[in-house]
């Protein structure tokens, strides 16, 4: 997604050329058998009939989507009413994945922001403290979470020790324990992005303004923001994408009553209750999704792109 | 002085330090509380009851220590295999696409290299998952390999990418003025170049392996288990002090990987 090729301007000389096919042979072949090939035969998988006990039959069947959007009663013969329950699962995502952006972009632009003003030369120790924890095992992170929100947790002792609480607050299991725990896990993809358009941002503009006798907050919503704004969006999206399919944090921190779509899906390949052309279906749709987000941000860029020009 | 005053000024905004140091509390106070408490005396975890060396020892040593050691092998021998071939592959991937001059299929090939983190992680798991069992794979330690090497290819793909695009190639062609053959040219002149982009790709391609928990857990075998899903099965039945242990150490080892990568990316923008 990022650095790569962008634009066609980039510097690529010709000294291998004879030997292209051979470079790019074995990416091709691991890419094409084990990501390509695979994702379309999700696809043909979502379209086939379920065997019990996990596995397909190799009969073409709409079930999978018709399970995922009708209820159609015990026996499959009641006539089909609208099925919200893996819609309000997906719609229940989307929001949390929403609230987790949302949250990383509150506390990400000013740490970003105040990244990029620091001199040049003790940026680099502020990017890195903040990528730290990211390299960190995101299982680890997400049960280092829930050790310290737990109700007999460190944060519920600290707060009661110091009189702010009297009970202990309920944080493993809601929805705010799971926006944490998606906000910790993506919190970099938010920051770098952002950091990068400000560092390249022209702070005369902003001096021009202050000068117009904009205020600071004027300056920022009508100067500032709307410069930094591709790294603003394409920061959300970083997070929103991998917030959607997550599975660790909803699992861990937010319980059976917060599940999201990668539970969902998980589910369907795990133990005998699995449906595989039903998890094959809920993986298609999700992707859908990401797809569509990436294809509407991939379009604004280009028009934005071309009205710079 | 007035005006130098408020150029500073504009800059600044009231509150964003307090938001960045909020922000690095949030994110290391988990790290922090979990390393404290792996140090702790009790058998509880709720309880501080003293420094102890306790459930280090348990790691090594206890109950559990053989499940332990066998997972924390595996994702050691996998990340090493999936890290060291999906680095061979993306050098070469990166050369033919930027020294092998421009072709029709070049944003295809683009497009594929990155498929890998283009697709959510649990849908690629599932496609995995999918495609092992529609061609009879038995699952167990190579299907996690596989799988690994696959998803590592675009990590350790964009440092190596990067870093090339970064030489020029006056160097290779001098080479090859010189009656160097390509084969030199390239492994005299340009790998040499690329040291610390390979070196960077293969970290970073390492540690996402270490890191892979969802795609490990759809393709592994019975049986077989990568330290973090053995991590996770234990948690599950709930937090114990010898998993913050095992965390600490992990902790430890992605501080110091991250480290030198750091140092190595900071020698080579002086050199």
């Amino acid at each position: 997604m990022a650095g790569g090729t962008q634009g066609s301007g980039d510097a690529v000389s010709h000294t291998y050329e004879n030997a292209r096919t051979w470079l790019l042979m074995p990416s091709w072949v691991v890419l094409t058998f084990l990501a390509l090939i695979p994702v379309i035969l999700m696809l043909v998988y979502s379209f086939l009939t379920k065997e019990f006990r996990g596995g397909v039959i190799w009969d073409f069947s709409l079930a999978a989507y018709d399970q995922f959007f009708f209820d159609r009663g015990l026996f499959g013969d009641d006539p089909p009413t609208f099925e919200w329950t893996y819609i309000t699962i997906f719609w229940r995502s989307i929001w949390q994945a929403g609230a987790a952006t949302l949250l990383s972009l509150l506390i990400g632009f000013p740490t970003a922001y105040f990244i990029a003003t620091r001199p040049a030369h003790s940026r680099a120790i502020w990017v890195f403290l903040i990528t730290i924890p990211y390299w960190v095992n995101l299982l680890i992170r997400t049960v280092s979470m829930k050790f310290l929100l737990r109700d007999q947790g460190p944060l519920n002792d600290t707060l009661m020790g110091l009189g702010i609480i009297d009970a202990p607050l309920t944080l493993v299991n809601t929805n705010f324990a799971v926006q944490l725990g998606l906000f910790y896990s993506y919190l970099p993809f938010m920051v770098l992005p952002i950091y990068a358009a400000v560092e390249r941002y022209n702070f005369s503009l902003s001096e021009a303004a202050a000068d117009l006798y904009a205020s600071k907050f004027v300056t920022l919503r009508r100067v500032l923001l709307p410069a930094v704004k591709p790294g603003v969006v394409g920061g959300c999206i970083l997070v929103f994408v991998p917030s959607l399919g997550s599975f660790l944090a909803p699992d861990l921190l937010g319980g059976a009553k917060n599940y999201m779509i990668g539970s969902l899906i998980e589910e369907q390949f795990k133990g005998n209750a699995g449906n595989w052309p039903f998890g094959a279906a809920a993986s298609m749709i999700l992707l859908s999704m990401v797809l569509i987000v990436l294809i509407i941000f991939a379009r604004s860029q280009a028009h934005r792109e071309k009205g710079a020009k | 002085m007035f005006k130098s005053s408020q150029t500073h000024d504009v800059r600044s905004y009231l509150g964003f330090k307090t938001v960045t140091i909020l922000c690095l509390i949030i994110l290391y106070t988990p790290l922090l509380v979990v390393t404290v408490y792996s140090f702790n005396a009790s058998k509880s975890i709720t309880v501080w009851e003293g420094f102890s060396l306790r459930w280090y020892a348990d790691v090594f040593v206890g109950p559990e220590s053989a499940k332990f050691k066998l997972a924390a092998w595996n994702s050691f021998v996998i990340a090493i295999i999936a890290a060291t071939v999906s680095t061979v592959i993306a050098t070469l991937a990166a050369t033919g696409m930027i020294r092998a001059g421009k072709f029709k299929l070049r944003p295809l090939s683009f497009g594929l290299i990155s498929l890998p983190i283009m697709v959510p992680e649990i849908v690629l798991a599932v496609a995995t998952l999918i495609f092992f069992n529609s061609i009879g794979f038995q699952r167990g330690f190579a299907t996690i390999i596989l799988a690994h090497i696959t998803f590592c290819i675009p990590f350790a793909y964009l440092p190596i990418s990067a870093r090339m695009q970064g030489i020029e190639n006056t160097f290779e062609e001098a080479a090859l003025d010189l009656y160097a053959s390509k084969k030199l040219a390239f492994s005299r002149i340009l790998l040499p170049l690329m040291g610390p982009g390979i070196i960077s790709g293969f970290l970073l391609a390492f540690i996402v392996s270490l890191d892979d928990f969802i795609i490990t857990n759809f393709v592994k075998g019975a049986g077989v288990e990568t330290l973090p899903t053995a991590i996770f099965g234990a948690v599950k039945q709930g937090i114990k002090p010898n998993i913050m242990a095992i965390s600490t150490m992990l902790l430890m080892v992605s501080v110091v990987m991250v480290t030198i990568s750091y140092f190595i990316s900071k020698s080579d923008k002086t050199n």
